[in-house]
């Protein structure tokens, strides 16, 4: 089961912005916020299964860009008065490297 | 026991009016006051106007309930339920109810409402006997209706009518005494009040018209009534319905002033100034109502002077009624009578159960009655209560609204008119239902919240209005307009107008500067202000600003239109519409090579090819500028493309070659960031193919020369262009155009295109700054020299190595 993946140096996921990590299951986005934290999301809106890594991505949400849901990179749930959620991973980062939890 | 520094209000009257005072004031001034109420009842507060459809068994007592005890508990209010003020000493300010309990108070308010008027007849205090007032009284009608089987009604009016309907639904046998010889004399004229009769009788009530009842018989019970003629007749229970005096008997005993009812002035105020009254216990103006709206409108004003605001007065209310016995349509309103000085419009159709009429007076409408049909009645009720001239369209008044067509009246009774089914927002299917319900049940009171919720108006916009009416309609006087001038976004206070000066004036050059002096809320903005600052930025440091990818739509970011499946669409610039067999082999040979599911041609004269993998796309790229294609920018806030028609080199009514200034035109203008999308186009005749007059610059040749027309939209509301100016050469064309780019791209909203901007600018003070040749030639150099950076194509960059890690997706394995 879980079991760390290593997915990219840092630096090549750019600031404020993602990258798409293809796994044998499934597409997920990987953030790097501000501050380098790390956010892995399933790359689907829970609305209409929209691309959210070609989202513009906020503090610790993404927007997503079909229908500018909101969504929360930490919890994955949809925010403001839109209800629904998508599967959020674990991350880190040791020597520079970002890893993800599937 | 908590000393509270808090002034006190004790309410007497826990009923519909006084609670209403409150709920206004906790709007106004929720912690002003330490507020006590005191009801008779057992009960919260509950809807008393409803308790017709309780006692027919179409609604419960849950129904009706307006604020349960929690309520009272959550605005910690005291409520001193079936607890009977017996006095008010007006000496120490306290109240004293009949359980001893007293109450101290800074403000009073009385609502006591009223009282059913009993006529003083004969055995009048037997059991059986009882009036229609309460909830008590409805459970006494019910436990009657099970247990005995014939029904006494006195009064034909609103009330008692519906008492009689009630009891009937509850199976009782039931007449109806009354004095004068039609219905609801106080609100009908005799020809609706003849069809009401009617069709009660039809369901199966006995009218005595014309009775005036004596004496009340029977021995331990009711058991029938003797008229003044001297006939009886049976009944086990007997409903007094004959009016309502207003409940004054409290406010007499304390020496407050009163005439039928409290008097009070303008604020609701009593004689006595710390005391206030409201609902039907009150006289205002000589009048004492006894229906709900102008409870509310009193309850609005004297909570504004309870909340120490003192600017609402209370005029008097215009009333209307309606009959609430389900399957039967009436409404009336006004002065319905008139006089010599007025006229009448009637509609009679007795077969068909319809009447109208209506009464005007100089014209306007003072009254109507209506019997049948009355979906009219708050259009004519507005009309009476605005004045409105209703001359223009007099012949067809009675016809109803629907009839009159799209003008003559405001938005909001229209939309008010459409059924729940009806849609509203075309963009995400939002009908009218689902609006009001979300404005009704989650409390919305701005545009923007209904666009949260419901996402009406929120694609497109093209509904705002509609939108904006519904609220008004749905949420009344409390629905606040969107104001004239908005924030940027919901990260700042600052328009857009203050940030583009900011960044000139105060020489801002990063995004962090920007939200950092126009004190932003959140540290990297949003998804709406992180464009419109790039973009900002960018159009004001055309050489300096480093464009942030990441604060561009991905459409922008990917060069390419994202679409429903997350593929995107290559577009390749056709400079002009124009093509050889060359570039169109090209394109053919690239759909094959990457097996283009889809093509088109676009309205904008050039080829779409859908379906594109996003990590196929600088791939493509390379094959098509190889080929000597460049971005078509059909993504973009940006320049889009020159549309032409042939011309005179083809066509016989040509004046100009269009083909070759639209080429020249596109040249100069492709690869231009933008506020918005910008489409241009020429047509070589006056005829104009190519549609130039819905374009953001349309120009369309003639023989002398060269016409310009600027604001045009062909989108979500067709506009055509305004005149902008006429020129003689294809060069000052360019020049003009130009001029007129950069300063839509310095001047504009970010995301406003150009016909919203050249009507709030208005076109004098462009055609000023375009027809003055100093400021047009600095427009133009600036809009060349911001043209030098945006002219590197984006492809070519891409398709060579640029940002490929946007483009390269990572895979990993298990």
């Amino acid at each position: 089961m879980s079991k760390w993946l290593e997915v990219a140096p840092l630096e090549d996921i750019p600031v404020l912005g993602s990258r798409v990590v293809d796994t044998p299951d499934t597409r997920i986005a990987v953030f790097r916020g501000k501050n380098d934290q790390i956010y892995a999301i399933k790359d689907a809106c829970p609305h209409k299964q929209g691309p959210l890594s070609q989202g513009i991505m906020h503090g610790d949400s993404v927007t997503c860009p079909l229908h500018n849901w909101k969504i929360s990179l930490s919890s994955g749930e949809a925010l403001g008065p839109d209800e629904g959620c998508t599967n959020v991973f674990q991350t880190k980062v040791d020597s520079g490297l970002v890893y993800i939890q599937l | 026991m908590k000393l509270s520094m808090k002034e006190k209000l004790v309410l007497i009257g826990n009923g519909m009016a006084g609670i209403r005072v409150i709920e206004e004031l906790l709007k106004l001034k929720p912690d002003l006051y330490d507020i006590t109420v005191f009801g008779n009842e057992p009960y919260g507060n509950y809807n008393r106007i409803m308790l017709s459809p309780v006692l027919a068994g179409e609604k419960t007592i849950d129904d009706i309930m307006l604020n349960t005890e929690q309520w009272y508990a959550d605005n910690g209010i005291k409520l001193n339920k079936d607890s009977r003020v017996e006095q008010i000493d007006r000496i120490k300010c306290e109240v004293v109810a009949r359980d001893g309990q007293r109450a101290a108070y800074d403000r009073l308010l009385i609502a006591t409402g009223s009282l059913p008027f009993i006529l003083p007849l004969p055995g009048v205090d037997k059991p059986g006997v009882i009036s229609f007032r309460d909830i008590a009284d409805v459970d006494s009608m019910l436990v009657a209706a099970k247990t005995f089987k014939n029904a006494l009604v006195i009064g034909g009016g609103l009330l008692g009518l519906e008492a009689a309907n009630g009891l009937m639904k509850q199976g009782m046998t039931v007449s109806v005494v009354h004095l004068p010889d039609t219905l609801m004399e106080r609100q009908l004229d005799r020809p609706a009040a003849k069809m009401l009769q009617s069709s009660l009788e039809e369901r199966g009530l006995n009218f005595l018209m014309k009775h005036s009842t004596a004496e009340i018989l029977g021995e331990d019970r009711v058991s029938g009534v003797r008229f003044n003629d001297g006939s009886e007749i049976v009944a086990d229970l007997v409903v007094m319905a004959v009016g309502i005096k207003p409940n004054i008997e409290l406010a007499q005993t304390s020496g407050l002033h009163c005439e039928r009812g409290i008097v009070v002035n303008d604020t609701l105020q009593t004689f006595d100034p710390k005391i206030y009254a409201v609902g039907e216990c009150v006289q205002h103006r000589g009048v004492a109502y006894g229906l709900v709206a102008p409870l509310f409108e009193q309850a609005k004003v004297c909570a504004n002077h309870l909340a120490n605001y003192g600017i609402a007065r209370y005029e008097g209310t215009v009333t209307s009624t309606k009959l609430k016995v389900t399957g039967i349509e009436l409404f009336s309103a006004g002065d319905f009578i008139g006089d010599e000085n007025s006229e009448e419009i009637v509609f009679q159709d007795v077969a068909n159960g319809t009447y109208k009429k209506l009464i005007l007076e100089g014209n306007c409408v003072k009254g109507a009655v209506l019997y049948g049909n009355t979906v009219d009645g708050s259009w004519y009720f507005q009309l009476i209560k605005d004045g409105t001239d209703v001359s223009a369209y007099r012949d067809t008044l009675l016809f109803g609204q629907a009839h009159l067509g799209d003008s003559g009246h405001n938005p909001e009774t229209r939309v008010a008119n459409l059924p729940n089914d009806a849609e509203i927002c075309g963009c995400n299917g939002v009908c009218k239902g689902d609006i009001v319900n979300a404005i009704s049940e989650k409390k919305l009171f701005t545009l923007e919240e209904v666009r949260a919720h419901t996402k009406a108006s929120s694609s497109c916009g093209s509904c705002t209005g509609l939108v904006e009416s519904l609220l008004a309609y749905t949420v009344g006087g409390e629905y606040s307009a969107t104001p004239k001038t908005r924030p940027l976004c919901t990260c700042t206070d600052a328009t857009h107008d203050d940030v583009r000066k900011g960044i000139l004036q105060y020489q801002l050059k990063t995004m962090p500067a920007v939200r950092d002096s126009f004190e932003w809320r959140s540290e990297d903005g949003c998804a709406a202000c992180r464009n419109s600052l790039n973009y900002y930025l960018l159009c004001a440091w055309p050489t300096q600003y480093a464009d942030d990818a990441q604060s561009r739509f991905i459409n922008e970011r990917a060069h390419g239109n994202i679409q429903k499946d997350g593929t995107y669409s290559v577009v390749p610039r056709m400079f002009g519409g124009m093509c050889t067999p060359d570039q169109l082999r090209t394109i053919a040979n690239v759909a094959d090579k990457y097996k283009v599911p889809e093509m088109k041609v676009t309205g904008g004269q050039r080829i779409d090819m859908f379906g594109i993998a996003k990590e196929q796309l600088p791939a493509m790229w390379k094959d098509l500028t190889d080929g000597g294609f460049v971005s078509g920018h059909a993504y973009g806030k940006a320049m889009r493309t020159v549309k032409t028609c042939a011309g005179d080199t083809w066509c016989r009514f040509g004046t100009q070659n269009s083909t070759r200034l639209g080429v020249k035109l596109e040249q100069l203008t492709w690869g231009s960031w933008m506020p918005h999308k910008f489409k241009l186009a020429v047509s070589g005749c006056p005829r104009n193919c190519a549609e130039a007059t819905i374009k953001d610059i349309g120009i369309v040749c003639v023989d002398s020369g060269y016409e310009l027309h600027v604001g045009g939209n062909g989108g979500i509301k067709v506009r055509v262009t305004d005149l902008l100016c006429k020129v003689e050469t294809e060069e000052q064309v360019l020049e003009y155009t130009g001029a007129y780019c950069q300063l839509y791209r310095e001047d504009a909203h970010y995301l406003e295109r150009t016909a919203p901007w050249v009507e709030r600018v208005g076109l004098a003070k462009i055609k000023a700054a375009i027809e003055d040749e100093t400021q047009r030639k600095a427009l133009l150099e600036r809009f060349l020299i911001s043209q030098k950076a945006a002219q590197i194509d984006p492809w070519t960059e891409r398709a060579h190595g640029a940002e490929a890690n946007e483009f390269t997706p990572i895979t990993v394995s298990a």
